[in-house]
């Protein structure tokens, strides 16, 4: 019956061939570790948000009059309309959280190299758009810091010359931020945004099933065969991969749930303790802060503060901002080396790598504290070591000594 | 050995940036001017015990803040019929007690005053508090309710420690009694942290050090520590407001953490036995 039923199918739709190439009999190399579960973990936390979305989307109401009370409306008086917000609240976090140890296990295992480097810049379109989800998303509740946080970052846009003031006030479709700027906030985050990243993760994981995952030796697996074709080096996705992601996902959703139900504000990182207090243009909170997960590009914002060549600070500094959001994408052209994985590259490579972590750490606290002049120096020099690795990378990873990489993926 | 490396940057990551959330975190928490009682730290506000859990002190709470505060501040995000309720205050004894007007007990808990008037009476309209113990925490509005001195410089004719030059009067004053901002003959602490003594004599040495808040004795209808408790139980009442379904949020989520565990366990377990094909 069933075999009819899927024949019926397989007839008219490539059913079988399309579960079998990308779920049950995809071939994942049998030595990835701890850092490949980032990819699944990112997939489960972007259906909690649709899912949560859509729930949250039944009882918010996108005006700057009813918004906030919109809000407190669902923590107080829907049903079980807390544990919805906290999972999406949560979920926001999670998915910055799991981006950055995704980008990062790219990053050490070179898995934007040849032939990958399509992926890679797929993936760094997700990020991009999650950039721009989580900070449209942000606004919607209408507190202080929702407002505040708009208007410093709508106003980096009048900071570019010439240009910046009309179209600052096109952005914003007022002469400051308000209600019509929350509803086009809105149109972007349940809209345009979602399906757009839908989209774009959808040909991500097509892109990943043709080329193959990479893996901590970054080594071919293709090369070695069987006799039915099948790499050697490799296990299929079911059931090995699913068990194993099955149980991964349940040590993940330990963490997740004990903050969403225990800590949901998360100390003020998850939900930021000015929200609690609604909008009011007339009234400046004492220090705005992003949420943390734009701190590291916030400090490098700041750590802009002298104008040159004509233009000024705060559009250099916009302009340092994006460049550091944006220059992920260039790391494929940017890396010469002839092995991929940071196992068998030189020291220089290790270096480099150690210390744009370091930074990237470090402007995250910076940018989250208020600034100092000696913070600022601190934070000036981090970006440019940020930046080292990066542009410097042609260099470095050219001219160094690298290991002899194996055949086959080593185990144990 | 590699795989152990791996897994060994991995936590170092992600301690590190917990680490930097933690310290982030300690900082701030500001209390104005405020002397804590041994004189020896200002600024830091006090610890307040809120337990959601404690019916009697919230019901307390509610009762101080339905007859002292609701005239100025609304809880406008809040409906009697949840706080009743919630609080397992019966309808009839709330609605005799706790609502004045013509209120239903489906309705938002709104106030009658018009925030252009009370900004002219008081500089600024009072806010709202539903959410002022998620904004300023449970610590600093206990702090705050128990910081208000007489100062005749002011237009109230009182001032507040925490909130300097605050518009609000101190409306529990005659609970309280006349607090005072007085001077005070502490012991006097050398660089090592031991207390100083007369080289001499051997008799400890003491400084004077201003900013004790003391009440006149036998002003207030409330003794000093019921007084204390009284605003324990409104600063717990207050942080029921912000999160009013804490109790049961928890409750729920011990279970689905217990679900969990055991379907962690489970996969684990089923995971094991695949990866014996593996190897």
């Amino acid at each position: 019956m069933v075999t009819k039923l899927m024949n019926w199918f397989d007839d008219r739709l490539p059913l079988t061939a399309t579960i079998e190439r990308h779920l049950t009999k995809y071939p994942a190399p049998i030595n990835m570790n701890i850092w490949y579960l980032a990819g699944v973990l990112l997939v489960v936390v972007l259906v909690i948000q649709l899912a949560s979305g859509i729930w949250l989307l039944m009882n918010y109401e996108p005006t700057a009059e009813g918004a906030f009370a919109s809000i407190q409306y669902i923590m107080r008086d829907v049903k079980y309309g807390y544990i919805i917000r906290y999972m999406h609240t949560t979920g926001a976090s999670a998915f910055f959280a799991l981006i950055f140890l995704h980008m990062f296990r790219g990053m050490m295992y070179g898995s934007y190299q040849k032939p990958r480097e399509l992926l890679w810049v797929l993936g760094w379109i997700t990020y991009f758009l999650l950039c721009a989800l989580g900070f449209t998303g942000y606004v919607l509740p209408w507190g202080q810091m929702s407002f505040w946080a708009a208007q410093v970052i709508m106003s980096l846009f009048g900071s570019i010359p010439y240009i910046g003031e009309d179209l600052l006030t096109w952005i914003r479709g007022d002469y400051l931020i308000s209600g019509i700027t929350l509803n086009r906030l809105f149109a972007f985050h349940v809209v345009l945004l979602p399906l757009a990243l839908i989209a774009v993760v959808f040909v991500h994981i097509l892109a990943l099933h043709e080329v193959g995952s990479n893996n901590p030796d970054g080594v071919d697996v293709k090369k070695f065969k069987d006799a039915d074709g099948v790499p050697l080096d490799t296990k299929p996705f079911f059931p090995y991969d699913v068990m194993h992601d099955l149980y991964a996902i349940g040590v993940f959703l330990i963490f997740f749930v004990a903050i969403m139900f225990f800590y949901p504000d998360g100390g003020g990182y998850v939900i930021e303790y000015v929200n609690y207090e609604a909008a009011d243009n007339l009234k400046t909170p004492e220090h705005i802060v992003p949420s943390w997960y734009y701190t590291p590009y916030y400090a490098m914002l700041r750590a802009v503060t002298f104008p040159l060549f004509g233009l000024t600070a705060k559009f250099l500094g916009f302009v340092v901002m994006a460049a550091g959001i944006a220059i992920f994408v260039a790391l494929p052209w940017l890396d010469r080396s002839p092995v991929k994985s940071i196992r068998y590259k030189g020291i220089y490579s290790k270096f480099f790598l150690a210390l744009f972590v370091i930074s990237f750490l470090a402007l995250g606290y910076l940018g989250a504290v208020p600034s100092t002049p000696a913070r600022t120096i601190a934070a000036q020099i981090f970006t440019v070591c940020y930046f080292a690795y990066f542009l410097l990378m042609p260099i470095y990873s050219k001219y160094e000594t690298c290991k002899p990489v194996p055949d086959r993926v080593q185990l144990g | 050995m590699k795989k152990k490396g791996q897994i060994l940057i991995f936590v170092v990551i992600i301690a590190a940036s917990m680490g930097s959330l933690k310290v982030l975190a300690a900082a701030g928490a500001a209390c104005g001017s405020f002397l804590s009682e041994d004189g020896l730290t200002k600024g830091e506000c006090k610890e307040a015990y809120v337990n959601a859990k404690d019916k009697a002190s919230l019901q307390r709470g509610a009762q101080v803040y339905m007859n002292y505060c609701l005239g100025c501040h609304s809880l406008k995000y809040a409906r009697y019929k949840k706080v009743s309720e919630d609080l397992e205050i019966p309808l009839s004894m709330f609605q005799e007690n706790l609502m004045f007007g013509d209120q239903k007990m489906g309705d938002l808990i709104q106030i009658g005053m018009d925030p252009k008037e009370s900004k002219e009476w008081f500089g600024n309209a009072p806010p709202d508090l539903t959410l002022e113990a998620g904004l300023r925490g449970p610590d600093w509005i206990y702090t705050y309710l128990t910081s208000f001195y007489i100062d005749e410089s002011r237009p109230l004719g009182v001032n507040n420690k925490v909130y300097e030059n605050v518009g609000m009067p101190h409306v529990l004053i005659d609970m309280q009694g006349t607090p005072r901002s007085v001077c005070k003959q502490i012991p006097a602490f050398a660089d090592n942290g031991g207390i100083k003594q007369d080289p001499l004599t051997g008799e400890q040495l003491t400084e004077e050090k201003c900013g004790f808040l003391q009440v006149d004795n036998g002003t207030g209808e409330m003794s000093p520590q019921q007084f204390d408790q009284t605003m324990l139980d409104l600063t717990n009442f207050l942080a029921y407001m912000t999160d009013p379904l804490k109790v049961e949020r928890e409750t729920i989520g011990t279970y689905v953490l217990l679900y969990l565990f055991i379907f962690t366990m489970l996969s684990y377990l089923l995971y094991r036995e695949f990866k014996k094909d593996l190897h």
